[in-house]
């Protein structure tokens, strides 16, 4: 390599090295590897050398330029490498500084302990039915065999509405007009539950609503037992309230089921807590809604949804559940 | 039904055991134990004392101060709040270091400056009665009981009070006997009732002996009212106090003594489930009395001293003028109420027929512990004239030393109508059937005898003769519930039922699920308020006055149900508010009620969500909106600006779903949420989720994903403010067809260059085919045609 070949690389070394910033380098990098530069002019003169030297010459200049891009490439490298760090930190946040709120919301208490049933009640092969929170003395009383001067009538506290006669329609004070419609409706074999809203006048206080919820059970079907409706409350028990709480029926009465029982759930202090009323559908109620007494019997069974969400969570007022205060429903 | 130990006891005498097992016997018979108590307990120190002096407190009005002598006579110096005594009484006194019934311990101290030796006490604060006013004053305890323990001076014996939850199936549980038959099967003991021995015709004073016939008569004008009236003459009656015995037990089951009649009448009621009623013979002319329904309209006084107007369905007791003196088996009259002169009764023992009492008691409001059992249904069999006696009995028992009440010869015992016994064909096989047991024709004929049934074999049957004080049963499936009853309840094994249908949710209950679950998800907390309006809300919500209003509500302020979520969702968001909550994002799922369609007696009944975003505007309901539009794939959803009712005149829209109306989006109107109290800006969203998620929805088709380019291209249009976007995007849709795969406005410009009346939106548009890549001529004709038909629709000019 002549000296002056090695000049321009020493020089254009240099010039790499020295680059403070990647636009400098871009132009150093055209100056001394561009069509201009010194390396171009002296790759153009080769023509005018003997074929004899051409070849040593034309390697020195390829050996020349391969170094150069080489110190330009590394010096790129280094410099890129600063210049993104820079930017990085200039980007840097901290990432607990959070501004407003962001949240799922939250299901109601109510929607959540329903749910929970509806799933139980589905896995044990019942359909879930709905109806009416209106309703006409038919289905609120008379089809479930309480006639109109049956003392039981006056136990509903019914609040009553405007409409028809008086008396004549009210706010269902249970879930069991469900029953009445489920089996006017359809044929047997009828396996229901049916959650909703229910009423009465109870005027609210930290144990009582005038509007809450229930869930009634109804099942028609061949061959149909008080063993059955035991069973089918111990099963529900031990699904829903776990498989070490036991169940019992101790006889009661209702106007619609005869036999009746109310259920009571063992507590953890070996006491008895009531959950709710049962019974083998009355035959009036099925030979009401069409239904052969002789050819199928059925069991019914209903309880409060609300006391349930009550009973979880401890709560000291149950008008919290009708309140909607948002610090209320957001701990749930 | 509150029952005493003691009194159970005289029915079946080998009652034993522990209270707490016996009761739960008595539970698992059906007769629920609501409370249970130990009475007579935590009397030690309290002693017969004698009032020796009474005397003003120095220094304070409202006591004074007492000389007891407490049987030692010494007398103690007493401070005491009452002013009943009077020197020579004699008293229940506490003496130092008693215990008393509620926890405090009787000291010696000082009030006022004045000693305190002990405490005078009152009925109530013994146990003995409700009287809390006065000192008790021990009126039949003599001067040789001084000193001496209170209990042996009245005779109180350590006893346990149940109190009794009685079904409206169960008449005979409405009495001491009955609850004791009941009991007694269930333990497996004997069980009768005891002689009530009285003289008739006679008694210590008697004059002269007459027959009942002479003195009363009884005319049965309506069988269909009353199954049976039964009557005695009682004469040289005094009115007077009853036993303290007597007034224990009477106190114990929760009745106020009052005097020596009315106290036998409760008593005879209580112990023998036979309500019963006195009139004073003397105002009883010729003891006449007519048993009928009464006349519309026909009016009586009764002891309460209020006139009462009655109708046809009532029942009376009129007298031979046939003015009525009594409303049947509901109250008496006041013109023949027995008083303290009163020596002649005419006693009367009736069974009325439950439905014509219970109408009456509803319309008049008048529950009694009478006719609680007249509702249920008495015994009209032996238990009358047993009744009848124990009355007698007790009457004459009570009245030794003033003579002795007599009681003329017979009864009168007129029949009407009452329920058909005779047997009844039970089959075992049937009963087995419902129940899911094995038993024997034999083991079930067992068990209903144990309570009074009277059962005749009959092939494999069995004819059962349901007993007179079980009027609510009547069928085969009754019988079948006290065999249940008596077998155990607990004793019938569980088993599950065979159904093979798989259990599932409806798909619009899984839909409605899902609305939760996005709403949810979008950060909105469920609400349910309760589904009651005050008048007025709907007014003040701008909606309709048209809701359905509640007989008998509670409060004036939940006497109208709901036609819109909206105004409970305001009080919801006020509530918080109010509670420093500004902002708050809220949904509700829940029925209102809607005027019912011509010719339909309910209402037209809809399930509606709702969502109220407190503190956001309209854009956010919208996109709630979209997010549910997006998850269910709604069909052809549009929001036509209108203004709905309650909703901001110039923010709010329609909700059209698939060509029907469903709902409405936007913001609250300000003038409504400051009705409400609600503070900002309340986007909300109703829709008529019932309708929604039952029409059709979730509707999704595969389409090739294309393999070939797609073009960009942007419009941008000036629009005049009256003509809504969502138009100008339809027209868009419209014009450039099927290659059109994606819309996106991105921008929304006024101001200059852009007229004072309309707004520049800009659309990105993008193009492809399916089965090529377009060319540039193919974008350009679309684009033109884009342009051309805005202009011509829209007089929209491209910016």
């Amino acid at each position: 390599m002549d000296s002056n070949l090695a000049a321009i690389v020493d020089e254009a070394l240099a010039a790499a090295d020295g680059a403070a910033n990647l636009g400098d380098l871009s132009a150093l990098s055209a100056r001394y590897l561009g069509k201009k530069s010194a390396l171009a002019a002296a790759k153009k003169a080769l023509g005018q050398l003997e074929p004899a030297e051409r070849k040593a010459a034309g390697q020195a200049i390829n050996e020349a330029r391969e170094r150069i891009e080489a110190a330009f490439a590394a010096r790129k490298t280094l410099l890129a490498s600063a210049e993104r760090a820079v930017q990085l930190e200039g980007e840097r946040l901290d990432l607990t500084e959070i501004y407003g709120e962001v949240r799922r919301g939250h299901y109601h208490l109510v929607t959540q302990a329903r749910d929970r049933l509806e799933d139980v009640f589905v896995g044990m092969g019942f359909r879930v039915a709905e109806g009416p929170e209106v309703e006409t003395a038919w289905y609120n009383f008379e089809a479930l065999n309480i006639p109109d001067w049956h003392p039981a009538r006056g136990s509903f506290d019914t609040i009553f509405v405007n409409l028809g006669e008086p008396e004549e329609v009210m706010l269902r004070s249970h879930t069991s007009p469900v029953q009445i419609r489920t089996m006017e409706n359809e044929e047997p074999p009828i396996y229901i539950v049916a959650p909703g809203r229910t009423f009465r006048t109870d005027a609210a206080d930290a144990t009582h609503l005038p509007a809450f919820n229930q869930i009634e059970g109804l099942v028609v079907d061949r061959g149909i037992t008080m063993g059955d409706l035991a069973g089918t409350i111990d099963e529900f028990v031990h699904a829903f309230f776990g498989g070490d709480v036991q169940s019992r029926l101790r006889p009661s009465y209702f106007p619609f089921t005869e036999p009746s029982a109310e259920f009571d759930i063992s507590r953890a202090d070996g006491s008895w807590l009531e959950l709710g009323g049962c019974g083998m559908v009355h035959p009036n109620v099925l030979r009401n809604c069409g239904i052969d007494p002789d050819v199928w019997q059925g069991f019914a069974f209903g309880f409060g949804i609300d006391r349930l969400a009550v009973m979880r969570y401890e709560l000291d007022d149950i008008r919290e559940l009708v309140n909607n205060d948002v610090r209320f429903l957001e701990q749930f | 039904m509150k029952v005493l130990l003691s009194w159970l006891r005289e029915f079946a005498p080998d009652i034993v055991g522990d209270p707490v097992e016996l009761g739960e016997t008595l539970s698992a018979l059906g007769l629920a134990v609501e409370e249970m108590t130990i009475t007579g307990e935590g009397l030690d120190g309290i002693v017969v004392g004698k009032v020796l002096d009474l005397r003003p407190h120095p220094d304070a009005d409202k006591i004074q101060l007492v000389d007891v002598d407490r049987g030692d006579g010494e007398a103690l110096q007493v401070c005491c709040g009452a002013f009943n005594m009077a020197v020579g009484d004699l008293i229940p006194f506490a003496t130092i270091g008693t215990i008393m019934p509620n926890g405090m311990e009787i000291a010696q101290r000082k009030m006022r400056g004045q000693m305190s030796n002990g405490m005078c006490c009152s009925a109530e604060e013994i146990g003995l009665g409700a009287d809390a006013e006065g000192i008790m004053i021990l009126e039949g305890v003599g001067d040789d009981q001084l000193g001496a323990p209170i209990t042996e001076a009245l005779g109180i014996e350590t006893d346990v009070l149940w109190d009794l939850e009685v079904n409206a199936n169960r008449p005979d549980a409405m009495s001491v006997a009955g609850v004791a038959r009941d009991l007694a099967a269930g333990l497996g003991i004997p069980f009768a009732f005891p002689e009530f021995p009285f003289t008739e015709g006679g008694g210590p004073a008697a004059e002269s002996v007459k027959t009942v016939s002479e003195a009363a008569k009884v005319e049965l004008l309506d069988a269909s009212l009353c199954g049976r009236f039964l009557a005695r003459v009682l004469r040289n009656v005094t009115v007077g106090t009853s036993p303290q015995w007597m007034q224990n037990r009477l106190t114990a089951a929760g009745m106020r003594p009052i005097n020596s009649v009315v106290d036998i009448s409760n008593y005879v009621m209580l112990e023998l489930g036979q309500p019963n009623h006195t009139y004073d013979l003397a105002k009883v002319p010729n003891g006449h009395l007519r048993v009928r329904r009464a006349t519309e309209g026909e009016t009586i006084t009764t002891l309460d001293d209020i006139e009462r107007t009655l109708t046809a369905a009532d029942g009376v007791i009129a007298n031979g003028d046939d003015l009525a003196v009594g409303i049947a088996g509901v109250m008496g009259g006041a013109s023949t109420e027995i008083s303290e002169t009163t020596t002649e009764v005419l006693l009367e023992l009736a069974w009325w027929d439950p439905p014509s009492i219970s109408r009456t008691v509803r319309r008049l409001n008048l529950p009694s512990e009478a006719s609680v059992r007249y509702r249920r249904g008495v015994d009209w069999g032996v238990n009358m004239e047993r009744a009848a006696a124990r009355f007698v009995q007790l009457l004459q028992a009570g009245s030794v030393e003033s003579g002795g009440a007599t009681t003329d010869v017979g009864m009168i015992d007129e029949r009407g109508t009452t329920p058909d016994r005779s047997p009844l064909r039970v089959r075992p096989a049937k009963v087995n059937g419902l129940l899911g047991t094995e038993l024997s024709a034999d083991a079930m004929a067992d068990h209903l005898a144990s309570i009074g049934f009277v059962i005749t074999p009959a092939g494999d049957d069995l004819d059962v003769v349901i007993p007179t004080w079980r009027w609510d049963t009547e069928t085969e499936t009754d019988v079948a519930e006290e065999v249940a009853r008596m077998y155990g309840y607990e004793n019938i094994i569980k088993t599950v039922p065979k159904g093979t249908d798989a259990g599932a949710l409806s798909p619009y209950q899984i839909a409605r699920r899902r609305v939760r679950e996005v709403l949810v998800g979008a950060g909105c907390d469920e609400t349910q308020p309760m589904p009651f309006l005050a008048p007025g809300d709907l007014a003040a919500a701008g909606l309709p006055e048209e809701g359905v209003t509640l007989t008998n509500p509670l409060v004036h302020e939940e006497s109208v149900l709901r036609t819109s979520l909206l105004p409970g969702q305001l009080k919801t968001v006020a509530y918080n508010q109010s509670h420093r909550i500004e902002t708050m994002r809220l949904f509700e799922i829940g029925h209102i009620y809607l005027p019912a369609p011509e010719g339909q007696l309910l209402p037209d009944e809809r399930e509606a969500l709702a969502v109220a975003l407190a503190g956001s505007e309209a854009p956010a309901a919208i996109e709630l909106l979209k997010l549910l539009e997006s998850t269910f794939s709604l069909p052809n959803v549009q929001i036509r600006p209108t203004t709905p009712p309650g909703l901001h005149p110039t923010r709010a829209a329609e909700v059209v779903i698939a060509g029907q109306h469903r709902g409405e989006v936007g913001e609250v109107d300000p003038v409504v949420a400051e009705a409400f109290g609600v503070a900002g800006r309340v986007a909300w969203l109703q829709l008529d989720l019932g309708a929604v998620l039952n029409g059709p929805h979730g509707r999704r088709r595969y389409r090739r994903i294309s393999k070939y380019p797609s073009s960009d291209i942007d419009l941008a249009f000036v629009i005049a403010d009256d003509i809504a976007a969502a138009n100008a995007e339809a027209t868009i849709r419209k014009a450039a067809g099927d290659l059109l795969v994606r819309l996106d406005l991105f921008d929304s410009y006024r101001g200059t260059g852009v007229p004072d009346d309309a707004r520049s939106l800009a659309y990105r548009l993008r193009f492809q085919a399916a089965d090529r890549t377009l060319t540039d001529d193919e974008v350009a004709t679309v684009r033109q045609s884009v342009i051309d038909t805005m202009a011509k629709k829209h007089g929209a000019a491209l910016r």
